[in-house]
C-alpha cells in the first residue's frame, strides 16, 4: 500500500531514525577518540584499536565465541530444517502439538530461565553420569543450538509455506518419489531461507550474554561476556573500537545476505511462473 | 565376500532410511528439545521445592533412599513462601511489569507512527527504511545499551552538550536511573515493535481509507474507526513481543540502572551467582513463567491465527 506519506509520519520517520542511529553513529567517533575518557573529546586517533589488537584477552575471546558461532548456527540450521519441515510438510503426527510449542517457546523465553535451567541441568548430568566434565565451549554450544534452532525453523516455516508446492507437485506427477523431491527440489528451494538461518544463528550466538553467563565455567570467556565485565566498571575507549569493528562486519554481512536474498526470490518468481504455465 | 555381506548391511540400512525418513527427521528435533529443553524445566521445578543445603548440589533430595532403604519424598513450598513473605521480592515483581508495560507502552507510540511512516513511503524508500529498521537489531545487544552509557553518563555527552549550550550548569544525573532503563528497554526492543506492526499494515487495503474519506470522514476519525482497529493484530503481536522479554530483562537493569533498578532478571541472576541460594532462584524462575504464561499464550494464539490466514 503506497500512498501519500503526511507530514506528521515524515517527521516521527526522522526522529525514530535519528533515535536508531545517533547512539551508534557516536558510539563509532568516539573509538577514534585520543582520550582515555570517553565522552572527552582529545583528538582523533587509531590508539584504542591498537591496544584492542595487542590484547590476549580479546584474541582469546574472539576465537572462543567465533568456533561456538560457527558449530551452533551450521547445527540449529540442520535441526531447525528438520523441525521446520516436520511441521509444515508432514501433516498431523503423535506429539505435534507438544513439538510446536517446544519450537516456539524458546523464542518468548525469558533469558535467564533458560540459562539457569539449562546449567541446572548440566550439573545434574554431571552428578549422574560424569559429563560434561567441565562448563565452557561444548555446554555453551548446546545451550545456543537450543534457543537458535527455534529462530532457524521460525525463518524456514514462513519460507517453507510461503513458496507454494507447485513445484514438488509437478515432481511427483513426473514419477519422483517423497525423499527424491524433498532432497532435489525442497531443499534446494529452500536455499535462501537456510543461508539466513544460518546466519540469524551465527548472530544470535556472538550477542548471547546472560545464557554463555550461566552455562559457562571459568577460563571460558565468550565476547560478551567478557565485554559485560569490562563496561559493568563504566565507559571504556577500547569497547568503542571493538563496537565499531563489530558493526561494520554485521553491517556488510546484512548487505550480502540481502542481495542473495532478492536475487534468488526474483530467480523463484520466475520458476513459479514456468511451473504454473506448464500445467 | 566380507565387503559384499557390508555392503548389503549398508544398503539395507539405507532402504530402511528411505522408507522412514519421514520418522527420522521428526525425531532427531524431537529428542534435541526434550533433553535440553524440556527436561530442564523439570529438574527447576524439582528444585524450587526443596531446601538449601550446604553441599554439592545445594539443595536436598526429593526422593531419598539413604534412610535404610525406606523411600522419603521431601517437598517443600517454602522457597515460594518466602519469596511471597519478602516485600523485596514482591516489590521487584510489580516493578518488573511496571517497567517492562510502560516501556511497552511507549515503544507502541513510537513504532506506530514509524511502521505507518514505512508502509506510506514509496518503493525505493521503502526496502531502504525497512532494512535501517532491521540493521540495529541484528548489531551486537550488548553494545547498542553500551552506547546509552556513554550519552546518559554524568561527563556522558548529552550533559556535556546541554551545559556546553549554557542550559544546564550541573549535569543532570541520568544513567542509573529508571528513566535510563526505560530509554534502554525502548530502544533495543522497538525493531520488535516495528516490524510485526509494518508486516500487519503491509497488508491493508488502502481503498478502505478512501471510501470512508470518500464517506466524509476526518482523518482522525478515520484512524481510530478504520485503520486502527484493523492493525490490532500487530499491535498485539509487537506489545508482547516487546513487554515478555522486557519483562525478564537482566543487562538494561544492570548497566543502565545500577543498583537502583530491581527487576526480577536481574534478581534473579544475583540470587543464582552470588548468594548461590539455587531453591529460591529456581522458585524466583517458576513465579516469573508464571506471570509471563498468559502473554506467551496470547502470543502463540495470535501467531497461529496469523499463520491460518496465510
Amino acid at each position: 500500500m503506497y500512498g501519500k506519506r503526511s507530514r506528521f509520519l515524515t517527521i516521527m520517520l526522522t526522529i525514530g531514525m535519528a533515535f536508531f542511529y545517533i547512539p551508534m553513529i557516536l558510539l563509532v567517533v568516539y573509538s577514534f577518540n585520543y582520550s582515555k575518557l570517553v565522552p572527552v573529546w582529545g583528538g582523533w586517533s587509531t590508539r584504542w584499536y591498537k591496544v584492542l589488537f595487542e590484547s590476549e584477552e580479546v584474541w582469546a575471546a574472539v576465537n572462543i565465541s567465533l568456533k561456538i558461532a560457527l558449530v551452533n548456527a551450521t547445527f540449529a540450521t540442520i535441526l531447525g530444517m528438520l523441525a521446520a519441515l516436520s511441521m509444515v510438510r508432514f501433516g498431523k503426527f503423535r506429539g505435534r502439538t507438544l513439538f510446536g510449542g517446544m519450537l516456539v517457546a524458546p523464542l518468548v523465553m525469558p533469558e535467564v530461565i533458560t540459562g539457569l535451567s539449562l546449567l541446572v541441568m548440566f550439573i545434574t548430568l554431571k552428578q549422574l553420569f560424569g559429563w560434561p566434565e567441565n562448563r565452557g565451549f561444548v555446554t555453551i554450544t548446546i545451550a545456543h543450538i537450543t534457543f537458535s534452532m527455534a529462530y532457524v525453523a521460525v525463518t524456514i516455516q514462513a519460507r517453507l509455506t510461503g513458496m507454494g508446492q507447485s513445484l514438488e507437485e509437478a515432481a511427483s506427477d513426473l514419477g519422483a518419489k517423497p525423499f527424491k523431491v524433498l532432497t532435489a527440489i525442497t531443499i534446494p528451494r529452500l536455499t535462501p531461507a537456510l543461508i539466513s538461518g544460518w546466519l540469524l544463528a551465527f548472530t544470535l550466538s556472538l550477542d548471547d550474554l546472560v545464557i554463555a553467563s550461566f552455562v559457562s565455567g571459568p577460563g571460558a570467556n565468550t565476547l560478551p561476556v567478557l565485554i559485560f565485565s569490562r563496561i559493568r566498571l563504566g565507559l571504556r575507549p577500547d569497547i568503542n573500537a571493538l563496537a565499531t569493528i563489530i558493526i561494520l562486519v554485521v553491517a556488510v554481512c546484512i548487505a550480502v545476505a540481502a542481495l542473495i536474498m532478492f536475487r534468488q526470490q526474483k530467480r523463484d518468481l520466475l520458476d513459479q511462473k514456468l511451473a504454473e504455465q506448464e500445467r | 565376500m566380507n565387503a559384499g555381506k557390508h555392503d548389503s548391511f549398508i544398503n539395507s540400512i539405507m532402504r530402511r532410511l528411505q522408507e522412514n525418513w519421514r520418522t527420522v527427521v521428526i525425531i532427531i528435533p524431537f529428542i534435541w528439545l526434550l533433553m535440553f529443553f524440556l527436561f530442564p524445566f523439570f529438574i527447576v521445578a524439582k528444585i524450587s521445592l526443596a531446601e538449601i543445603k550446604i553441599a554439592s548440589p545445594p539443595f536436598t533430595k526429593m526422593v531419598d533412599w539413604s534412610d535404610g532403604g525406606i523411600m522419603t519424598v521431601r517437598i517443600v513450598f517454602d522457597n515460594f513462601l518466602y519469596i511471597i513473605n519478602d516485600s523485596l521480592y514482591v516489590d521487584t515483581y510489580f516493578n518488573s511489569v511496571k517497567i517492562a508495560s510502560t516501556a511497552t507502552i511507549i515503544s507502541l507510540l513510537l513504532g506506530y507512527p514509524i511502521a505507518y511512516g514505512i508502509v506510506r513511503s514509496g518503493p525505493i524508500a521503502k526496502p531502504i527504511l525497512l532494512f535501517m529498521v532491521i540493521l540495529p537489531f541484528w548489531t551486537s545487544f550488548l553494545l547498542r545499551v553500551y552506547a546509552w552509557m556513554g550519552l546518559l553518563a554524568d561527563q556522558g555527552t548529552i550533559n556535556n552538550l546541554l551545559i556546553s549550550l549554557g542550559f544546564i550548569n550541573e549535569p543532570i544525573r541520568m544513567l542509573y536511573t529508571e528513566f535510563a532503563v526505560y530509554i534502554g528497554i525502548v530502544y533495543t526492543y522497538m525493531p520488535f515493535m516495528i516490524l510485526p506492526l509494518y508486516a500487519n499494515m503491509e497488508k491493508l487495503d488502502g481503498s478502505l481509507n478512501e471510501a470512508a474519506a470518500d464517506l466524509g470522514s476526518k482523518p482522525i476519525n478515520t484512524f481510530f474507526k478504520v485503520t486502527l482497529p484493523l492493525t490490532m493484530p500487530g499491535v498485539i503481536a509487537g506489545s508482547l513481543l516487546v513487554f515478555i522479554p522486557a519483562t525478564g530483562e537482566y543487562v538494561i537493569p544492570d548497566l543502565l540502572g545500577g543498583g537502583n533498578v530491581q527487576m526480577i532478571g536481574r534478581v534473579l541472576f544475583n540470587e543464582f551467582s552470588r548468594n548461590t541460594d539455587w531453591p529460591v532462584a529456581s522458585a524466583v524462575a517458576i513465579a516469573m513463567l508464571f506471570l509471563l504464561v498468559l502473554p506467551i499464550i496470547i502470543f502463540q494464539y495470535y501467531q497461529g491465527k496469523a499463520a491460518e490466514d496465510k
